[in-house]
């Protein structure tokens, strides 16, 4: 059965865990906040390992809330930083993740999704934290998530994350789960040739003259870092350009609806997705992240029987997709959207389809993958009623 | 076209049975130039708690990463064989250690070897145990070449141990050798 010896010189064979933490070295992180919590421990423990020879900074803290808000100094100081955690500790995380938002602090946030709620299912992976990412700090905010479903896409999204963050001073979220985090595939190491670096805008008045909330350069004002001379205020409060608490209602109203603005009208370059033989498909099989890889399977095995199937694989979940969801739907007859939870992004499905079609799940929340064939079954099942 | 194999190691945590899927799933990526993916699964104990790994290898990049239909499984310990052995294909090849997993399915072809009895006589220290399991199923499935797992174990042994541990899975290669020859 052994083929002839090809030996690749440049095949890794990584943990998705570890591709994260090489990802965001190479994206320039040099400062990891964390508590390390199964599923996501090895993304600390490589980033333990790495930061060091590269002049970063790794602390281990008391708690996750702290970790969180070591996060957000380091970034207010100009370093680009992350934190990984998982359900428990992501729960944690998002009084911090609302305070990045309102104080427009670039961050990294990556949630290694296992079974919950509560401690849940520390070994066993679920897909159940999606809504939490999008809605779980309180307050209107923008939420930015990505979920890729392959180690190599983890390293160029990791790389993205940090991108999006700098670009837009946002917190970017990564989804995976621990299926993704704890397995090991092969892969060729991106080449930098392969993506860009963005690093936040600096302010280009001097320091007398900066507000770190000033608006007249456009939606994302330049950031300056502490320490090197410039005021730069920074609360949990509504505030005014000057980074000072205010409850003038305009001021607060605009600044808001800027903050989301500023992430939206970009939504149609920041969602990213994968379609798989949609061309000619009655159904569409909606999936994302690990799941994402055996409903690719399904739809194969799908095609070999001669029905007319294909995926829309979310890459970004958040913002979702709705435009190109709603497009989809006028063309297909059902939507068939495995996921490791109860039925959440099937939501998202339904408000972006808005009109009367079979929209059905295949969901699995007992710390297991949704298997190929399941996905199958109800593929045939939609496909006997459409 | 999908030329998928899948293989399972099973233990209980701390025997070491997930590096040993691990220097597989190398072997079969980095040294052979096929696909390959290894998954593991186990309890929050550190240590005691049933423990396995999966190990897809295909021609082309491997997208389900857990197992459809099983061609070899192997189990030290009975805690594991009863929770993991599922997904089995009918002419799976099997392997246990006797010693530890006393209650089989006899439908499965199953190999007896009293792998930590030989690992303890001949290798000499305990911790090689999957690693010369990893020989017995190399030689009884021939999934990757002997070169390949060979390369794959050097790469992943920690320095000063790698004469141990080839020294290990070659024994491996000799008591599964001793099964095919009494098989014919």
């Amino acid at each position: 059965m052994s083929s002839a010896s090809s030996e690749k010189s440049d095949i890794v064979f990584w943990q998705g865990n570890e591709v994260v933490a090489r990802a965001a070295i190479a994206a320039g992180c040099r400062f990891y906040g964390g508590y390390p919590i199964t599923p996501s421990s090895e993304i600390a423990a490589v980033m333990a390992e790495l930061l060091p020879e590269v002049g970063g900074t790794f602390i281990q803290m008391e708690d996750e809330i702290a970790a969180m808000g070591t996060v957000i100094g380091a970034s207010l100081v100009g370093k680009k930083s992350l934190t990984a955690t998982s359900g428990p500790g992501f729960s944690l995380k998002l009084e911090h993740l609302g305070y990045a938002c309102i104080a427009e602090v670039p961050c990294v946030i990556v949630n290694v999704m296992r079974g919950g709620p509560s401690t849940g299912l520390p070994t066993a992976p679920a897909q159940a934290d999606v809504m939490q990412a999008k809605w779980g700090t309180h307050g209107d905010h923008p939420t930015i998530a990505l979920a890729p479903a392959f180690h190599r896409e983890i390293y160029l999204d990791t790389i993205k994350a940090f991108n999006i963050s700098e670009k837009y001073r946002v917190p970017v979220i990564i989804l995976i789960d621990e299926v993704l985090g704890h397995m090991s595939e092969g892969m060729i190491i991106p080449d930098p040739s392969e993506y860009e670096i963005i690093d936040r805008v600096k302010p280009s008045v001097p320091p007398e003259e900066y507000n770190p909330y000033d608006t007249q350069y456009g939606d994302v004002p330049p950031m300056a870092n502490y320490f090197e001379g410039y005021r730069f205020h920074v609360t949990g409060l509504n505030h005014g350009a000057n980074g000072f608490p205010t409850t003038v209602p305009d001021i607060c109203h605009n600044d808001e609806v800027r903050m989301i603005q500023k992430v939206m009208k970009d939504v149609d370059t920041l969602t990213e997705y994968d379609e798989y033989m949609l061309e000619d498909a009655e159904v569409a099989v909606f999936a994302f992240g690990s799941t994402a890889r055996g409903a690719k399977m399904a739809v194969e095995k799908a095609r070999q029987e001669g029905l007319k199937v294909g995926l829309f694989r979310a890459i970004t979940l958040w913002p979702f997709p709705e435009k190109v969801i709603h497009e989809l739907g006028q063309r297909v007859k059902a939507f068939v959207v495995p996921e490791m939870n109860l039925g959440q992004m099937i939501l998202e499905v339904e408000r972006s389809v808005h009109k009367e079609m079979p929209i059905v799940g295949v969901n699995k929340v007992g710390g297991v993958p949704v298997p190929p064939y399941e996905i199958l079954e109800k593929i045939k099942e939609v496909l006997q009623h459409a | 076209m999908s030329n998928r194999y899948e293989a399972r190691f099973s233990a209980v945590g701390g025997q070491g049975v997930l590096l040993a899927g691990d220097i597989l799933g190398l072997a079969a990526q980095k040294f052979e130039g096929r696909y390959s993916l290894q998954s593991p699964t186990y309890t929050a104990q550190v240590r005691g708690g049933p423990t396995k790994i999966d190990v897809i290898i295909d021609d082309e990049p491997v997208m389900y990463p857990k197992t459809t239909a099983i061609n070899f499984f192997l189990s030290l310990a009975q805690g594991s064989y009863d929770a993991f052995l599922y997904d089995l294909r009918d002419d799976a090849i099997v392997v246990i250690d006797p010693v530890l997993v006393t209650k089989w399915d006899e439908k499965y072809k199953t190999y007896q070897v009293p792998v930590i009895e030989i690992t303890k006589t001949k290798v000499g220290k305990m911790i090689m145990s999957s690693v010369l399991s990893l020989g017995i199923m190399i030689e009884l499935t021939q999934v990757v070449s002997k070169e390949a797992i060979e390369k794959a174990l050097l790469q992943k042994a920690p320095k000063g141990t790698e004469e141990l541990n080839l020294k290990a899975l070659r024994t491996g290669y000799e008591e599964a050798q001793k099964l095919l020859a009494q098989e014919t």
